[in-house]
C-alpha cells in the first residue's frame, strides 16, 4: 500500500480477473511441485486435443476415475450435458438437487471414492448447499460441480445467477470459480486432490458457461499447483513415543475413536492396536462399525445418547487416546466438566481440531493409516522395556457398567410398537454385510444403538450437520456405490417427507433400495424434547401420519404411486414377516411403513447442558456410581 | 487480549482476501486491522492481520488460516523483533489563528502537512500505532474533521525474507 494500491476487494478480483495464462505465471515463480501422482485416477497420458470447455469437463471425470455422477441439468450446465450423452459416466438424474449431494456423499461413504454432484447455475446451485454443508460437517469427500452464468454477465443479476463460490466459502475445502476452458482439467483434478485428501471434504467447481462452451486444448494429465496445501501423513516420532508412554502409565485408558478412522479405512489397524494394548474402544456416531460392536474391547458409542458405559469410561479415564475424533459437543456434553482427570492424546489429520475444543496433552497431526501402526510399534517397545500396564480393576469397573445399563427399552404403554424393536429387528434379520443409512432423530439414534455393526462403512448418517433428509437419497447412492449389498434406509417420517422424491430415481435407474419409515407420526426427537423441557407442550411436531390420524401421506400408497412396493406393518407379530417380505424383494425399492409409538424416548440421555456425569438411563433415571468412582 | 500480529502470503487468486475475512467471520475471531498488497513476488500477495485473541485462540486462529488452500505461509511479527508501521492521513479544523500551533504539533510526531485550505490542515503520519494516537490526542482540541487510517504493515527485522523461505523450501 506504500505504493499506493488500494486494500480492497475488488483488488483481489481485478488481479486475477485477467486469469488465463496467469496460473502459469504463477506457477512459474511459486515452487512448481510437478504433482501428476497427486492426479486421481488411471493416470493415462493424452496429448493435447482440441476440444470445448464442456467436452474437457466430461473427458476429466472419466480421466480422473469417476464411474457414477449424480444431477440435474438446466441453463448454465446444458453444454456439459451434451458431451455426458456420449461418454461411459454412468449420469443417475435425481428429482431434486439436494438428492444428488447426499447421494453423492452416500456414494463416498461406502467406495471411500469422491462423490460427484452436479446441478445448474442458481437455485440448482443453491439446493446443493444443504448436502455441502453436510459434507464439510462429517468430512466427505465430494465435488460438487455447478454451471454459472456466462462471465460477460456475472455480477449483473442475470437469470439464475448466484454467488454460488461465496455462498458456499464458509461450507467447502475449496472452490473454483472456471471462467477459462483451458484451466478446466487442472481445475478439476486439484478438486479431486483436495476432496480426497487430508481431511477430506467437499470442492464446489462452479464454470460459467462461456467456459463450457468455448474452446480449449486438452491433455492430461494436468498439473496440480496447489502451493499452500500439504497435507501431514506420518506422525512424529517423538509424540508417538509420547503417546506411548503415557498408555503404558494409565491405568484407565480409552479409544476414543471417530469417524477419521474409517475416512482412511484403518479399522483392521485399530483391531491391531486395541488388542495388543487390551484398552476399551468407544466408538462416535461417525465411528459406528469402525470397530466391531460384538468384539469384547467395544463398550459403545460415547454422546448425548451413548451407553452406559461408553460415557463413563470417557468421564471416568485418565487418558484418553483419540483417534479421529474432535471432541463434538454431543460427545463432550459440558466441555469444561468432560473427562476432567484425563490427559489426550489426540490424533488427527487436521491440526486446526487438535486442542479446538479440548486441549491435547500429546497432539499427533497425520493419517491414522500411518500413526496408528507407528504407535502400535512404539506401543510395543515401550510395553517390552517397562512392562504392560494392568487394567483389570478398570475392566472391572466398565465391566459392569456394561452388563447392568445394557442398551434396552420398555414397552410404550400406547400398545403401538416399539421402534426399537423394529430397528434392531431390520437388524438382526440383515445382518452386518448390510449398508444402513439413517436419517436425523431418535430413528437416527435407535440406529445407532440397536444395529450392531461389525465393519466400516456400513453406518451412514448426518453426524455433524444433522440433516433430515438424507437417508433416502444417501442410501440411494450407496447402493449405486455398493449394487451388492443389500441397503437400508432407516427413515423417520418426518425426514421422509423431505426427500422421498428420490424413490422416482431409484425406481427409474433400477436401485432397489429399502426404507424402513419408522413412523411415529410426529417430529420424534423435538417431541421428545418437548416431553422432557417444554412440559409436553407438543408445539408443531405432530405431522398426522402414524396411527389414529388422517395419515396424509399415506405412505404406502406413495410408494406405490413411485411404483416400489409398499408395505405396513402395525402388528408385533407381524414385523418379521415384514422384514423379510422386504428382503425378498429386489426388483425395485420398497418402502415398510411401521407404525410405532409416538411415545418412545431415546435412552440413555445427557441431557442438553450438563455434563456428561449427568447420564440418564431413562427419565430422572441416573446409574448409580459405585464407590471405587 | 494479547494483540497478536501475523504476516500471511496467500496466493493472488480471486476471493481470497474473502477466504480470509470470512474465516474470521464465521469463526468469531477478532480481525483489528487488515492490510493486504502484493509482493516482490509476482502471484503472491501478503497480507498483515492484527488479531486480538488469546494463547489457543490465537493457535486456532492461525491453524484455521493454515487450512485455507490459498494460505501458502503465516508467520507471526512480535514487536521486538518486526518493524510495525500504520499510516494515517488527518483533516483538522486550523484557521490563520490556529494553524500554527497545529503545524508544531505535527512537527513534533514527523508527521507532515498534505494539504492546506483557509480552515484546515491535512496532515500525513506513519509511526507505530500507539505515536499515531497520541498524536491524534494532540490533534482532537483543534478539531479533527476526517480521519483515513491504513491497517499495520509489519516486516521483520533482519536480512532474512518471509517469502524467500516459503517459497524456494518446498
Amino acid at each position: 500500500m506504500s505504493k499506493g494500491t488500494p486494500a480492497s476487494p475488488a483488488l483481489m478480483a481485478a488481479k486475477s480477473s485477467g486469469h488465463g495464462a496467469q496460473g502459469s505465471t504463477a506457477s512459474g515463480v511459486v515452487s512448481t511441485r510437478s504433482q501428476a501422482s497427486d492426479v486421481v485416477g488411471p493416470n493415462n497420458v493424452v496429448a493435447p486435443v482440441q476440444m470445448s470447455g464442456s467436452e474437457a469437463l466430461v473427458r476429466s471425470l472419466e480421466e480422473l476415475g469417476v464411474k457414477d455422477i449424480f444431477g440435474l441439468p438446466g441453463g448454465a450446465i446444458l453444454p456439459t450435458y451434451d458431451p455426458l450423452m456420449a461418454s461411459d459416466l454412468n449420469h443417475i438424474l435425481v428429482r431434486h438437487e439436494q438428492g444428488a449431494g447426499h447421494a453423492a456423499q452416500g456414494y463416498a461413504q461406502v467406495t471411500g471414492e469422491v462423490g460427484v454432484c452436479i446441478a445448474t447455475s442458481g437455485p440448482g446451485a443453491t439446493n446443493l448447499v444443504t448436502a455441502i454443508m453436510d459434507a464439510h460437517m462429517d468430512s466427505v469427500p465430494l465435488v460438487a460441480i455447478t454451471g454459472q452464468v456466462s462471465s460477460a454477465v456475472i455480477g449483473t443479476d442475470a437469470f439464475q445467477e448466484a454467488d454460488i463460490v461465496g455462498i458456499t466459502m464458509p461450507i467447502t475445502k475449496h472452490s473454483y470459480l472456471v471462467t477459462d476452458p483451458n484451466d478446466i482439467p487442472r481445475v478439476l483434478a486439484e478438486a479431486f486432490h483436495l476432496a480426497s485428501t487430508g481431511r477430506p471434504g467437499p470442492v464446489l467447481v462452479d464454470v460459467s458457461k462461456d467456459a463450457q462452451v468455448g474452446p480449449m486444448t486438452f491433455s492430461w494429465p494436468p498439473v496440480i499447483d496447489l502451493p499452500g496445501y500439504h497435507p501431514v501423513s506420518r506422525g512424529h516420532s517423538k509424540q508417538l513415543r509420547e503417546a506411548a508412554r503415557l498408555i503404558r502409565q494409565a491405568t484407565k485408558p480409552v479409544l476414543y475413536v471417530g469417524g477419521g478412522v474409517i475416512k482412511c479405512d484403518a479399522s483392521a489397524k485399530l483391531m491391531v492396536l486395541a488388542e495388543l494394548t487390551g484398552i476399551p474402544v468407544v466408538t462416535t456416531l461417525m465411528a459406528r462399525g469402525a470397530f466391531p460392536d460384538s468384539h469384547h474391547l467395544h463398550v459403545g458409542m460415547p454422546g448425548m445418547h451413548g451407553t452406559v458405559s461408553a460415557v463413563t469410561a470417557l468421564q471416568q479415564s485418565d487418558l484418553l487416546i483419540t483417534l479421529g475424533a474432535r471432541f463434538d459437543d454431543r460427545v463432550t456434553g459440558v466441555l469444561s466438566s468432560f473427562a476432567p482427570h484425563a490427559k489426550v492424546i489426540h490424533a488427527d489429520i487436521d491440526p486446526a481440531e487438535i486442542s479446538k475444543n479440548r486441549t491435547a496433552d500429546v497432539p499427533i497431526v497425520g493419517s491414522l493409516a500411518e500413526i496408528i501402526p507407528d504407535l502400535t510399534v512404539a506401543i510395543k517397545a515401550e510395553f517390552d522395556a517397562n512392562g504392560t500396564p494392568d487394567l483389570g480393576d478398570w475392566w472391572a469397573f466398565l465391566g459392569n457398567l456394561r452388563d447392568t445399563y445394557p442398551l434396552g427399552w420398555t414397552e410404550p404403554e400406547d400398545g403401538l410398537m416399539s421402534p426399537q424393536r423394529v430397528i434392531s429387528r431390520i437388524g438382526a434379520l440383515t445382518g452386518p454385510e448390510a449398508v444402513y443409512a439413517a436419517g436425523v432423530g431418535q430413528h437416527q439414534m435407535w440406529a445407532a444403538q440397536f444395529i450392531k455393526y461389525e465393519r466400516p462403512r456400513s453406518w451412514l448418517n448426518s453426524g455433524g450437520a444433522g440433516t433430515m433428509g438424507y437417508s433416502v437419497p444417501a442410501a440411494m447412492g450407496a447402493k449405486v456405490g455398493n449394487p451388492d449389498r443389500v441397503v437400508w434406509a432407516i427413515d423417520g417420517d418426518g425426514c421422509f417427507q423431505m426427500t422421498n422424491q428420490e424413490l422416482a430415481t431409484c425406481r427409474i435407474n433400477n436401485i432397489p433400495i429399502k426404507v424402513a419409515i419408522i413412523n411415529n407420526s410426529s417430529l420424534g426427537m423435538v417431541r421428545q424434547w418437548q416431553t422432557l423441557f417444554y412440559n409436553s407442550r407438543y408445539s408443531n411436531t405432530d405431522l398426522n401420519t402414524g396411527h389414529d390420524t388422517i395419515r396424509v401421506p399415506d405412505f404406502v400408497k406413495l410408494a406405490e404411486a413411485y411404483d416400489c412396493v409398499g408395505l405396513r406393518c402395525e402388528r408385533v407379530e407381524d414385523i418379521d414377516a415384514t422384514i423379510e417380505a422386504a428382503l425378498a424383494i429386489n426388483d425395485r425399492p420398497v418402502v415398510i411403513d411401521f407404525v410405532v409409538s409416538p411415545d418412545s424416548m431415546v435412552w440413555p440421555m445427557v441431557p442438553s447442558g450438563v455434563s456428561n456425569d449427568q447420564i440418564q438411563v431413562a427419565r430422572n433415571m441416573t446409574p448409580v456410581w459405585d464407590e471405587e468412582d | 487480549m494479547a494483540r497478536h500480529t501475523l504476516s500471511v502470503l496467500v496466493e493472488d487468486k480471486p476471493g481470497v482476501l474473502t477466504r480470509v475475512a470470512s474465516m474470521f467471520a464465521r469463526r468469531a475471531f477478532n480481525i483489528n486491522s487488515l492490510a493486504v498488497g502484493p509482493t516482490e513476488i509476482s502471484g503472491i500477495s501478503r497480507m498483515t492481520v492484527v488479531v486480538d485473541a488469546d494463547g489457543n485462540l490465537i493457535e486456532q486462529v492461525t491453524k484455521q488460516l493454515n487450512k485455507l488452500v490459498n494460505v501458502i505461509k503465516i508467520v507471526e511479527l512480535v514487536p521486538e523483533n518486526s518493524v510495525q508501521r500504520d499510516h494515517i492521513l488527518v483533516k483538522v479544523r486550523a484557521d490563520a489563528a490556529t494553524r500554527l500551533q497545529v503545524t508544531q504539533a505535527a512537527d513534533l510526531f514527523r508527521a507532515s502537512v498534505v494539504d492546506v485550505s483557509t480552515d484546515s490542515l491535512t496532515i500525513e503520519a506513519t509511526g507505530y500505532a500507539d505515536k499515531l494516537s497520541a498524536l491524534l490526542n494532540v490533534l482532537e482540541p483543534f478539531g479533527i474533521r476526517e480521519i483515513v487510517q491504513s491497517g499495520t504493515l509489519a516486516v521483520g527485522r533482519g536480512s532474512r525474507s518471509m517469502s524467500d523461505r516459503a517459497l524456494r523450501a518446498s
